[in-house]
């Protein structure tokens, strides 16, 4: 395929008009040392319909969400995406834009960035969101920074039950050194509430926890909101976004620092990218905030209109001051993320909720009542919940494949040293038919 | 309400309806549903009791809307929205460039859209074969072996890299503590800088436009970590000296990072491996044609040196000898920069282009993308000096300080006037070290009549500085809304909608 709309002729008089013979010229300046004198070694291009095959065949050698029965998550969640979702972001005066720069002709962008950070103040309860992050992994460790930068203070406590992936990127973030990290002991799948209050000190910039756990489980954020505020430190919350229409908002337990995966709002699981980082905090901290924001104003018109504003935190601006060096955000995905809420709805979204919860009750129960699986943890759990399986997880998780079915993610993967813990992810696409032969695989085995 | 000089507003502003400025909160009714959720199959929960008294008191005020007007909503606010399939958008140093369909259609491919990253590897074979191959091309367009897919965006992928480099002077026993950047340098640059713990000197720039050599000789010594250099930089310019450059940086045990920004003026045609970097990010969403989504996202994979391969982040994709894939994760890595194993969606747009274009349309797309900058610089520069004025890559800087001294038509007026004649500005007041600048980057997707039609706008709008500076100033005339309160903004930080009489 070729995208080169100049055509023969043309680059000829426009090579006459720069005044030199050829293209080549144009790259005299490039030293002898440093020229490419070779083809590059990448095969020629594909017509239209080559390629669309050949990604075709690459696409159909991955098993799917549509071909096999999954319970993973872990924060990426094979949701329904409704058809209006896609419907927008396909609209390329949405998905071919810059960054909202000049904003008189940006104004679908600002605004829909301004009614996503709305819906998830909404959602979390606090003031202030800003256009996205990269992931929630990002927006974790960034929350951990901006903690930091707050309290003036260079240590953070963080626990253990926090999906070991956002951990390893804190860890990454602050290899400089800029931040000690204590990391908190995890106590029947929950942080350890007297080892978070013994590691907390005057240095303790936050606490950093998630709830939903890595497990599944659900924290006492009352009791560790408290312990965070009586050191002085900022209280960190990492959510599920999608159980936010049912559950209490973490700005109740005070949360300074909201974040979360926003994947489950209308994106594609996508081997677990793009999704989005939702980020959110207290408007007095807004100066302190990474990221893009948007904000409403008027035009000299009066005619009522939208911009980034508080762009002095951001690295175009304060270069090696700036709050974060990040500039590309997830944009797009956030969009997606604001039509899918405006499309659910409040009682579309508690309706998701519930549904997911109920069948992973219904799913959890049958489980264990089928003797294979026994119960992880006594803790609460929302919408997927860790079990211990007696056997060899990775017999059974390849017998029950063979019968289409992915059956929850063995937290091996992360180190977990009691052998035998699988979580399993229950979605509201899962229906009862889909759930009882799960059951009766299970029960077979 | 003004309207553009020579127009007569044809229906009544009173009943015109404006596409922007209603929120979605704004539309519906109470009872309007667009999605509904089928009824529980299984047997129904007490959400208080199961969630261990953690359900929700009071339920976040979302929209109450029917598809229909969401349908319309977002098509009135794409219509107030300017992208690439709307016209001319030579933003400098963004590689504006058009955004193939087919991208589109593939990466929403079931096999890919529908994969989850914790899916056994065998059943994802295909998508790792993607990555491998997505890996080995951008090696082999960088020059340097080594290739994580990992980071979500250019500054993400300088951050990889720095941290990359850090970790080998750590290796080493010899941490340093400075990292240099030039003055025409992104923002990002000395942003990356100091969130890896570094300090940031910076390096001026000759009046040629490249790397002072004196000065760098001067700033480098064995606390230097790293420079970070854009080559071509950010003026458009190929630094002529970029082989003495990386020699001297090396010499006190440096090293040398660039930032791939402009990748799109040099692909086939020199490689920063073979320039002497030893560590460089992509960015996806320029070079490679996936879209830039309003903001994002966008992916910013890092190559780098062999010896530095260890140190990448996880996971990478490795191809065994009997052609199976597999994830792994350098020995001595940084440690992951995301969940996950990157912007697959991103990774696969950016493979579908590579393999549509081929080797060989990579190395023309750079060819057309350096003779239409120009090309348009030649028809430019009696009007709006270049400056630095010599053979420019994929994008040339011109300055607005002699419209400005004579007019008092600053660069921000003509970017926004541009706007009336339905082309998006050049980056502009970038990089700081041009005065009033405009950064032009026509990208290789642009026509010869885009290009001859811009520049004659471009010098017509000069002379309309001449003519009524106070046309310009009060620029844009003709889009959805005119120029924005931006102090106004900030005064009233108003970043949320709240439901009536809810207290921010």
């Amino acid at each position: 395929m070729r995208f080169i709309p100049v055509s023969c002729d043309e680059q000829v008089e426009m090579l006459e008009r720069v005044g030199v013979e050829s293209v080549e010229e144009l790259f005299d300046g490039i030293p002898e040392g440093a020229r490419f004198a070779r083809r590059l070694g990448i095969a020629d291009g594909l017509t239209e319909i080559e390629l669309s095959a050949h990604l075709e065949s690459l696409a159909a050698r991955n098993s799917h969400g549509g071909s096999v029965v999954s319970f993973l998550g872990a924060g990426i969640y094979d949701h329904y995406v409704p058809a209006i979702v896609d419907a927008v972001v396909s609209k390329p005066a949405f998905f071919t834009a810059y960054t909202p720069y000049q904003p008189e002709v940006s104004q679908g962008t600002l605004q829909a960035v301004y009614e996503y950070q709305s819906m998830i103040c909404q959602l979390t309860g606090m003031e202030v969101s800003n256009a996205s992050m990269y992931d929630g992994a990002t927006a974790f460790a960034e929350a951990a920074l901006m903690a930091a930068r707050v309290t003036k203070r260079d240590r953070v406590v963080v626990s253990g039950a926090v999906h070991p992936e956002w951990r390893e990127v804190l860890a990454t973030y602050v290899e400089s050194g800029t931040i000690d990290i204590v990391e908190v002991p995890v106590v029947a799948g929950v942080t350890d509430t007297a080892g978070v209050a013994g590691a907390m000190d005057s240095r303790t910039a936050a606490l950093l926890v998630t709830s939903p756990t890595l497990y599944g489980t659900l924290e006492d954020l009352t009791a560790l909101g408290a312990i965070a505020h009586d050191a002085g430190a900022l209280f960190v919350v990492g959510t599920n976004p999608m159980l936010l229409g049912v559950m209490e908002p973490p700005a109740s337990y005070g949360a300074d620092i909201v974040v979360g995966e926003g994947q489950p709002f209308g994106n594609a699981v996508s081997f677990g990218g793009p999704g989005l980082g939702i980020f959110a905090c207290h408007k007095a901290h807004i100066r302190q905030m990474p990221g893009r924001v948007a904000g409403r104003t008027t035009d000299v018109d009066g005619r009522p209109g939208f911009v980034l504003t508080f762009s002095t935190r951001e690295q175009h601006i304060r270069r090696q001051r700036a709050t974060s060096n990040i500039c590309s955000n997830h944009a797009l995905n956030a969009l997606a993320a604001g039509v899918y809420l405006a499309a659910v709805g409040t009682e579309g979204l508690a309706g998701i909720g519930e549904a997911c919860i109920a069948k992973a009750h219904y799913l959890e129960a049958a489980l264990v009542g089928s003797g294979r699986f026994e119960r992880a943890f006594d803790a609460p759990f929302a919408s997927e919940f860790t079990l211990c399986f007696a056997g060899d997880v990775a017999v059974m998780q390849k017998r029950l494949l063979d019968r289409g079915f992915l059956a929850g993610l063995d937290l091996s993967r992360f180190g977990d040293t009691d052998a035998g813990r699988v979580l399993f992810a229950v979605t509201e696409r899962h229906t009862r038919e889909v759930l009882d032969s799960f059951i009766e695989e299970v029960s077979a085995l | 309400m003004s309207t553009a000089p020579g127009k007569t507003p044809v229906v009544s502003p009173v009943l015109a309806e404006p596409l922007t400025g209603t929120l979605i909160f704004e539309r519906g009714a109470a009872e309007s549903r667009c999605v509904e959720v089928p009824a529980l199959d299984v047997p129904g929960v007490s959400l208080d009791e199961v969630l261990g008294g953690r359900a929700r008191i009071a339920p976040p005020v979302l929209p109450h809307v029917t598809e229909v007007e969401l349908a319309r909503h977002y098509e009135h606010l794409a219509s107030a929205n300017f992208g690439l399939d709307t016209g001319f958008y030579p933003l400098g140093s963004c590689t504006m460039k058009y955004n193939p369909k087919i991208d589109e259609q593939t990466c929403r491919l079931p096999g890919f859209a529908r994969i989850h990253p914790y899916q056994p590897e065998e059943t994802v074979q295909g998508a790792l074969e993607l990555m491998w191959g997505l890996q080995e091309s951008l090696a082999e367009i960088a020059g340097l072996p080594a290739v994580t897919l990992q980071p979500a965006a250019g500054a993400h992928g300088e951050l990889t890299g720095l941290l990359t480099i850090r970790a080998y002077h750590t290796a080493q026993g010899d941490p340093r503590v400075r990292v240099l950047v030039p003055d025409s340098a992104h923002g990002t640059n000395p942003a990356t800088v100091a969130m890896c713990g570094y300090e940031v000197v910076q390096v001026p720039s000759d009046d040629r436009g490249g790397v002072d050599l004196e000065a760098l000789y001067g700033l480098l010594d064995t606390d230097v970590a790293a420079l970070m250099l854009t080559n071509p930089n950010t003026l458009g310019l190929f630094d002529e000296n970029i082989l003495e450059i990386t020699e001297a940086v090396h010499s006190v045990g440096a090293l040398a990072y660039c930032d791939g920004a402009n990748m799109n003026a040099i692909m086939g045609k020199s490689r920063p491996g073979d320039m002497g970097f030893d560590a460089l990010h992509f960015n996806l969403h320029k070079t490679f044609a996936t879209p830039h989504g309003g903001g994002g996202p966008g992916a910013g994979p890092v190559a780098v040196t062999a010896e530095l391969g260890q140190y990448l982040p996880g996971p990478i994709v490795d191809r065994h000898d009997d052609g199976v894939f597999t994830l792994v994760t350098p020995g001595r890595s940084i440690g992951r920069v995301r969940s996950y194993v990157g912007n697959f969606g991103v990774l696969v747009r950016a493979y579908t282009y590579i393999r549509a274009v081929g080797g060989n349309g990579l190395k023309d797309a750079s060819e057309q993308a350096v003779l239409s900058a120009n090309y348009l610089k030649s028809l430019l520069e009696d009007v709006w000096p270049v400056a630095y004025d010599r053979a420019c890559m994929h994008e040339f800087v011109m300055s607005g300080g002699a419209l400005r001294k004579a007019t008092g038509v600053r660069t921000l007026d003509v970017a926004k006037r541009l706007l009336d004649y339905g082309i998006h500005p050049p980056t502009v007041y970038f990089p700081l070290i041009v005065d009033e600048a405009l950064m032009v980057e026509p990208t290789e997707t642009e026509s010869k009549g885009t290009l001859d039609r811009f520049a004659s706008v471009l010098c017509r709008i000069a002379e309309e500085a001449h003519e009524d500076a106070g046309l310009l100033h009060g620029a844009p005339y003709d889009t959805p809304v005119r120029r924005l309160d931006e102090a106004a903004a900030v005064k009233g930080a108003d970043v949320a909608w709240r439901p009536d009489g809810a207290e921010a």
